[in-house]
Formats: C-alpha cells, sequence, structure tokens
C-alpha cells in the first residue's frame, strides 16, 4: 500500500491544486492512526489503516458504502471502538474512558451525517452548552463566542429558535458552530450533507470550505467531489475496509491509479 | 327514607373518610417523590458505561418489581422494625406510617426505573453520541442531554406508576397503617353492614375522582412537553 506522507505528496498537490490551499504549508502531525483494526462480528471493517494527518490539512475520505469510512472518521474520538492499533491525536493516544476520553473529545469537533444537535434546548443553547459545562466559560462570554460563530456560518438570525424549527442546511451550519465552540484541533465531518436536500448542500459546503481556508484541520467523510478538489489537500479512496488509494484530489480524479476507484469513480461520475 | 339518609349521615361522622382519603395522598405523595429520587438513579446505573453498576440496577429492579407489595410492606414492619427494631419516629403511627413511604418508595423505583428506561430508549442515539463529542463525560451527558429528553418520553408511563402508587398505597394497611383508606373502609363495612354498597362505592368513587385528573394531566403535558424532532 502507498503511504507517501502528505509532506511528501504535498509537491505535487501544488502543481496541481487552485490557489486557496495550494499555497499552505502543513504543520507537524496531528491525528496519527496506526495499524487499526476493527471487526463488526465477522466483518473486518478497518483492517490495518495507517494513516496520518498533519496539521492544517484537509483530508477527504472517499469510498463505497460499506467501505469503513464512517466508522474511520468516529473511531478518531472513539465513538467506535477498535481491536487493536492506536490512534493519536495531537501526540496522545485515545484514553479508554472517563474524564480523559471526555477531554480528548472535546477537542475534537464532530459534524454528523443527521446534524444531532440536542432537540430540547435553543440553537444558541446547543452552541453555548459545551462551552459553559465542559470549558467551564461563564454564560455571557459563552453567548457572545456562539452568536459570533453562528454568524460566521449565517445562521445568527435563528440563535433563539428549536432545531425542528430550522431547514436541514441551517441545522447542520449551527452543528458546524456547536463544534467549533469546543475551539478543536480537529474537525470530523461524516457525511455531513448525506441526509440534505440538494438545494442545501452548497449552504453547509460554503461553511466547510470558508473553514478549511483558515486552516482548520479536517477529517472529511463525503462524495462531494466539488469540495474535495476546492479544499482538500488530499484524498483518501477507501474499499472493504481498506485504504486502496491516496493522492491529491486533482490527481485522483483524473487519473485514479486503482481499478477499484475507476470503477468506483465511473459509476458516481456518470449521472 | 329519612332513617336511611340519617343513618348514612351519622356513619360519615362518625368515621374521618376524608382524612382517610387524605392520608392515601400523603402517602402517595411521599412515595411518589422517594420513588422518582431512586428509581432515576437506578435508570442511570441501567445505562451507566460501568458494568457493575448496570448489574446492580438491573437486580434490583428484578428483585423489587418481582416482589408483592403487601411482603414488602410486612417485612418492613415485622422484620426491619420489630425484629431488627429501626424505628424512624417516636410515635407510633408516624413510625408506620414513614416504614409504609419507604415500601411503596423502594417498589415503585423499580417501576420508575423502568418507565425512564422507556424514555431513554424515545432519544436517539445521536444526541448522546453529540454530547459525547463536544466531551462531556457520562454523568453531564445524561443529566444536561439525555434525561431531560428522556423524562418528556417517560410522561406517560410515569403518570400510569403514579397512578398504580396512589391505589397501592391503600397496602400501607400492611404495615400498620390502619386510619388509611382500605382499613377504614373494612372497619365501616364491619360494623355497617346494611350500608355496605354504599360503602363500596363511596370508595370506589373517591378513588376514580383522584386517578383521573392524573391521567388526563399526563396525557396533556406529555403532548405539551413532547420534544419536537
Amino acid at each position: 500500500m502507498d503511504q507517501s506522507t502528505p509532506t511528501t505528496g504535498q509537491p505535487a498537490a501544488d502543481e496541481t491544486v487552485d490557489a486557496p490551499t495550494s499555497d499552505r504549508v502543513l504543520g507537524a502531525p496531528l491525528v496519527e492512526l496506526k495499524h487499526v483494526n476493527k471487526h463488526f462480528g465477522a466483518l473486518h471493517v478497518l483492517q490495518d489503516i495507517d494513516l496520518t494527518i498533519h496539521k492544517g490539512e484537509v483530508l477527504v475520505v472517499i469510498g463505497p458504502s460499506g467501505s469503513g469510512k464512517s466508522t474511520l472518521c468516529r473511531a478518531i474520538n472513539r465513538l467506535e471502538t477498535i481491536d487493536d492499533g492506536s490512534i493519536a491525536v495531537d501526540g496522545k493516544t485515545l484514553p479508554e474512558e472517563g474524564k480523559a476520553l471526555a477531554q480528548l473529545r472535546a477537542e475534537v469537533g464532530m459534524v454528523f451525517q443527521s446534524f444531532n444537535l440536542f432537540a430540547h434546548k435553543t440553537v444558541l443553547d446547543n452552541v453555548t452548552l459545551g462551552p459553559r459545562k465542559v470549558r467551564g466559560m461563564n454564560k455571557k462570554d459563552a453567548e457572545e463566542l456562539a452568536r459570533s460563530l453562528l454568524d460566521r456560518v449565517g445562521v445568527g438570525n435563528q440563535a433563539g429558535k428549536m432545531p425542528a424549527q430550522l431547514s436541514g442546511g441551517q441545522q447542520q451550519r449551527v452543528a458546524i458552530a456547536r463544534a467549533l465552540a469546543m475551539q478543536p484541533k480537529v474537525m470530523l465531518f461524516d457525511e455531513p450533507t448525506s441526509a440534505l436536500d440538494p438545494e442545501m448542500v452548497n449552504e453547509v459546503l460554503d461553511a466547510m470550505v470558508a473553514l478549511a481556508e483558515e486552516g482548520m484541520t479536517m477529517i472529511v467523510v463525503t462524495h462531494e467531489m466539488g469540495f474535495a478538489r476546492k479544499a482538500a489537500h488530499r484524498v483518501v479512496f477507501m474499499a472493504d475496509g481498506q485504504i486502496v488509494e491516496e493522492a491529491p484530489p486533482e490527481e485522483f480524479f483524473t487519473a485514479p491509479k486503482s481499478d477499484r476507484a475507476r470503477d468506483f469513480l465511473s459509476k458516481i461520475l456518470t449521472h | 327514607m329519612n332513617d336511611y339518609l340519617s343513618g348514612l349521615g351519622a356513619l360519615l361522622e362518625q368515621y374521618d373518610v376524608l382524612g382517610a382519603f387524605w392520608t392515601n395522598i400523603q402517602l402517595t405523595f411521599w412515595g411518589a417523590l422517594f420513588a422518582l429520587v431512586i428509581g432515576t438513579m437506578l435508570a442511570l446505573m441501567r445505562i451507566s458505561p460501568i458494568a457493575s453498576l448496570r448489574w446492580a440496577g438491573a437486580t434490583y429492579v428484578n428483585v423489587f418489581r418481582n416482589t408483592p407489595l403487601t411482603i414488602i410492606m410486612t417485612f418492613l414492619v415485622l422484620a426491619v422494625w420489630t425484629q431488627l427494631q429501626v424505628s424512624l419516629a417516636a410515635d407510633f403511627n408516624s413510625n408506620f406510617f414513614r416504614l409504609a413511604v419507604i415500601g411503596l418508595a423502594v417498589y415503585h423505583a423499580a417501576f420508575v426505573c423502568e418507565s425512564i428506561r422507556s424514555g431513554v430508549n424515545t432519544v436517539p442515539l445521536g444526541q448522546a453520541e453529540a454530547a459525547r463529542a463536544i466531551g462531556l463525560s457520562f454523568l453531564p451527558a445524561a443529566q444536561l442531554v439525555i434525561l431531560p429528553q428522556a423524562f418528556r418520553g417517560a410522561i406517560a408511563p410515569l403518570g400510569n406508576t403514579l397512578i398504580a402508587l396512589l391505589k397501592n398505597s391503600t397496602v400501607a394497611a400492611a404495615a400498620s397503617v390502619s386510619w388509611e383508606t382500605a382499613s377504614t373502609m373494612k372497619t365501616m363495612l364491619e360494623f355497617n353492614a346494611d350500608y355496605r354498597w354504599e360503602i363500596f362505592a363511596l370508595f370506589a368513587i373517591g378513588y376514580v375522582i383522584l386517578v383521573i385528573p392524573i391521567g388526563l394531566l399526563t396525557t396533556w403535558l406529555s403532548q405539551r412537553l413532547a420534544v419536537k424532532r
């Protein structure tokens, strides 16, 4: 398996990727997965995964359903446990349980396919909950922070509403603001636009592109190739629990090396 | 006819029926309060990530849910008070009343726990994952995210438990709370068999009047407080 690191892969990206991402210098390794294995019963969903994401890098994970890409994403903040191997965030190996794990999760932002906003709390309370209860921020500061983040993702005028009163696109942008409120080191996006009506996909992707341009480290499981081309440094293609191919986005989409990737791309590109 | 009415009137003057109902309302209030506290803790144990706590919670529920309330009440009086000499108050009546409250609370806590658990099942898994993802550990996540939604989803079954608790408060007779409704009714029947139908009707209607509002209230609350998704 080709395990070229982004630092060696980056010069190639510089030649092919558009302006917003090409001039960025990637930092030290931030998320490191080493020999990660996971089974769901007899199914080997993650097979000896080695993957390093560097500070400031935007990584897109792509692949057919059942390839293990969501599981990989969820394993990084231990919403899925792993059978063996190790996952480290900012040099710290994921703790098993308890306070240490909660602390680590606070530094890893997560955006879910189904938004998962707290249904009994207003938009504003959704965003302030983490800063207040985990970070111990006072109410006034937390609300100030929340309002600025909600403005940033374009839903500042919805602060007083309940999640159910918002459209899917608005809910997902609130979810992004909620994750950002924890000032995370890395953001995980688990198919953030898959549950959205088509006309709402772009508003969420725009917020994500803006975030990428600000230098946030992002791991994005998605099929949105427009986003991958615009904002990603690297595309990882997964199939059957393995990383089959990794390459800069232009290279991956125009000249995939593996048969699996060619096959997959031909299926999603024909329409 | 006049004899009949004056006889009935004398009967109601002789026995404190309203006072008897008031006793059952008090038993229900305290029993429900403690059952809610114990039941919530049990529910937390049963959904906690710690296996031994889950086991302890499940054991409690299975033991107390499957033990007849009469046996629990009798045990409290004959074993805990008479044998172990655990007294909860200096005077007899307060002591029996408190023992009965404990009996009602520990028994119904098992049902409260299961009601809350059914409420927890109405909360999508994603809510707990989102809570964990922003760095909340189990207890804060339960307190801030899961239980507030679970209680709203558990109002109807909790209402059923409250109704059962109100009617089961008559079992306090087994804990020697002799001034509550069932005991009062029994005494009245014993000495006034002529009025047996009237006495039965009196107590039956009394309970219906108490229970119907609980049902209406919980139905109204469960709709009003439902979490919109």
